[in-house]
């Protein structure tokens, strides 16, 4: 199948299922469990966003589902029923570093999914621009990644994993090194991008403030070795302004994430806390 | 136009100097030749042909040579950045062929391969090899790790990863061994015609020195080397800066 005839099936996006997942590590310290016996079912079209603790294995859940990892148990179903493929269309992934490539210019920075998969670059250059336009760099395109200041950085990632237009965005904290008002503002276009074309999204943050903005569903994640916590689900009308915070229907859906995140937090980090 | 200017003028104050020492220190020209000497030799020598003659055979063991050995060493460099089983199997020869003096290996290497140029071609791309291939080696390792796993995210092949990620990653280096490699090969190849050749810079050295007692004439060959030397490296250096994006 070629990278075309899947992407097609993008319009509501593809469900992912994580079935009884286990992850191990070999670090220096020996063998460490980044997630143990976790299951999730992620339905299509939904903008789920997950948040947890420092090592609670959020990018670990992202690479599962984007191929980059294998789980040492149980699987990861994608859509009918096949697993995940690095490269194969269906996924895209923008990483918390813009993750540029510093000889290339934006247009063919953007164009690299494409090219990758044998399209040509006068095909893939039009595509590119128009994956440019939708995040607002229209002009950039001929720019090289260090004439970028870090918010148009992270909105050419953003373009380069939209490019092959997939049913299955990933997100690992695309915005975190940006200020809190840009923050905010490239929350509200992502929202924007993603109500304008529904797909299914995944996103890691450490702000609660953030995933209530932007959730349907709010995974929270427990302490290595990474569980789901809790799924607490976000009725909110969209769109959801910055000023979200001072509703009151947001205002208990924050307390909600804080008292499970509160909960699984290591008791080695709280140690002024009584007992 | 300022860059051309200093070098000039530090041209002109060495050849300043030199004369200075030949006529103070009044030396014969059998042993320090007063750089008009040299000029007037050259210009005999040139006008002979007999510079030209010797020049071609050794322009064209360096060129060769340095082809050669750039080619190999950058293959076996990319193989050894890639594999630590590579590395380890190989870099124990490698590094014993370069700790071998060359000097000593060019005889034998003249009698095995027929004391023809190939011979020479090849004691010039050994000694050219080893900055070459271990600059390659590092920089390819070099390639930053999170654009490694952008570029497996996006399914790509080890071949693309090589040529679209590391090798480009590896080119500043890749250069600085290249600037090492062009001086040493000219080296190379005056060594490898001491090893038994009839013509070529190095033969005319040593006709000069032991058989003629012209000095100023292996001076001229000398400044030849030299000048070699100077324009390939001027010429790894403009096309360096021609592929590598300074930020």
């Amino acid at each position: 199948m070629t990278i075309e005839a899947r992407t097609a099936r993008a319009a509501a996006g593809l469900p992912v299922r994580l079935e009884a997942i286990t992850v191990r590590f070999l670090a220096a310290s020996g063998q460490v469990e980044a997630l143990r016996d976790l299951s999730l079912d992620i339905p299509a079209g939904s903008l789920t966003v997950v948040i947890g603790p420092n090592g609670s294995g959020k990018s670990t859940l992202l690479r599962l589902i984007a191929g980059l990892l294998r789980p040492a148990d149980g699987q990861v179903v994608i859509g009918e029923g096949t697993g995940p493929r690095a490269g194969d269309g269906r996924v895209g992934l923008a990483f918390q570093q813009p993750r540029l490539v510093p000889w290339l210019t934006i247009l063919d920075n953007v164009a690299l999914p494409l090219t990758l998969a044998g399209t040509s670059t006068e095909e893939a250059r039009p595509r590119a621009q128009a994956s440019l336009d939708r995040v607002g760099l229209a002009d950039a395109g001929g720019l090289r990644p260090s004439q970028l200041s870090g918010g148009m950085a992270q909105r050419a990632g953003l373009a380069r994993a939209l490019i092959t237009d997939p049913p299955i965005l990933l997100l690992d904290e695309p915005f975190s090194a940006l200020d809190a008002l840009t923050r905010e503002a490239f929350d509200g276009e992502l929202q924007r991008l993603w109500m304008d074309r529904p797909r299914t999204v995944v996103m890691v943050t450490h702000s609660v403030g953030e995933a209530v903005r932007m959730a349907d569903r709010i995974v929270v994640m427990t302490a290595r070795p990474g569980r789901v916590a809790q799924v607490i689900p976000v009725d909110l009308p969209r769109p959801r302004p910055a000023t979200l915070a001072s509703d009151p229907a947001a205002a208990s859906v924050d307390a909600a994430v804080r008292a499970v995140l509160a909960e699984v937090h290591p008791p080695e980090l709280t140690p002024w806390l009584d007992r | 136009m300022r860059r051309l200017a200093t070098t000039l003028l530090s041209l002109a104050a060495f050849l300043v100097a030199w004369k200075l020492l030949t006529a103070v220190m009044g030396t014969p020209d059998y042993i320090l030749p007063a750089p008009e000497v040299v000029a007037e030799r050259a210009v005999r020598a040139i006008g002979s042909g007999l510079l030209w003659e010797h020049t071609a055979v050794t322009l064209s063991e360096i060129l060769l040579g340095l082809a050669v050995g750039a080619a190999t060493a950058i293959a076996v460099g990319v193989a050894l950045g890639k594999s630590v089983v590579i590395e380890r199997v190989l870099s124990p020869y490698i590094v014993a062929a370069q700790s071998v003096p060359i000097l000593a290996l060019a005889p034998l290497l003249d009698i095995w391969f027929g004391g023809g140029l190939l011979a020479r071609v090849l004691i010039c791309a050994l000694i050219v090899f080893f900055p070459i291939a271990i600059a390659t080696m590092v920089g390819i390792r070099s390639a930053d790790p999170l654009l490694v796993e952008m570029f497996r995210s996006l399914g790509a092949t080890q071949g693309q990863l090589t040529a679209r990620l590391e090798i480009p990653s590896a080119l500043p280096v890749i250069f600085g061994g290249l600037r090492v490699g062009v001086t040493l090969a000219v080296i190379g190849a005056v060594v490898a015609e001491w090893a038994g050749a009839s013509s070529g810079l190095g033969v005319l050295i040593n006709i000069a020195n032991q058989g003629l007692f012209d000095t100023p004439l292996m001076f001229v060959a000398l400044v030849t080397l030299a000048v070699i030397g100077i324009g390939l490296h001027g010429l790894v250096v403009s096309v360096e800066r021609r592929l590598i994006l300074r930020p």
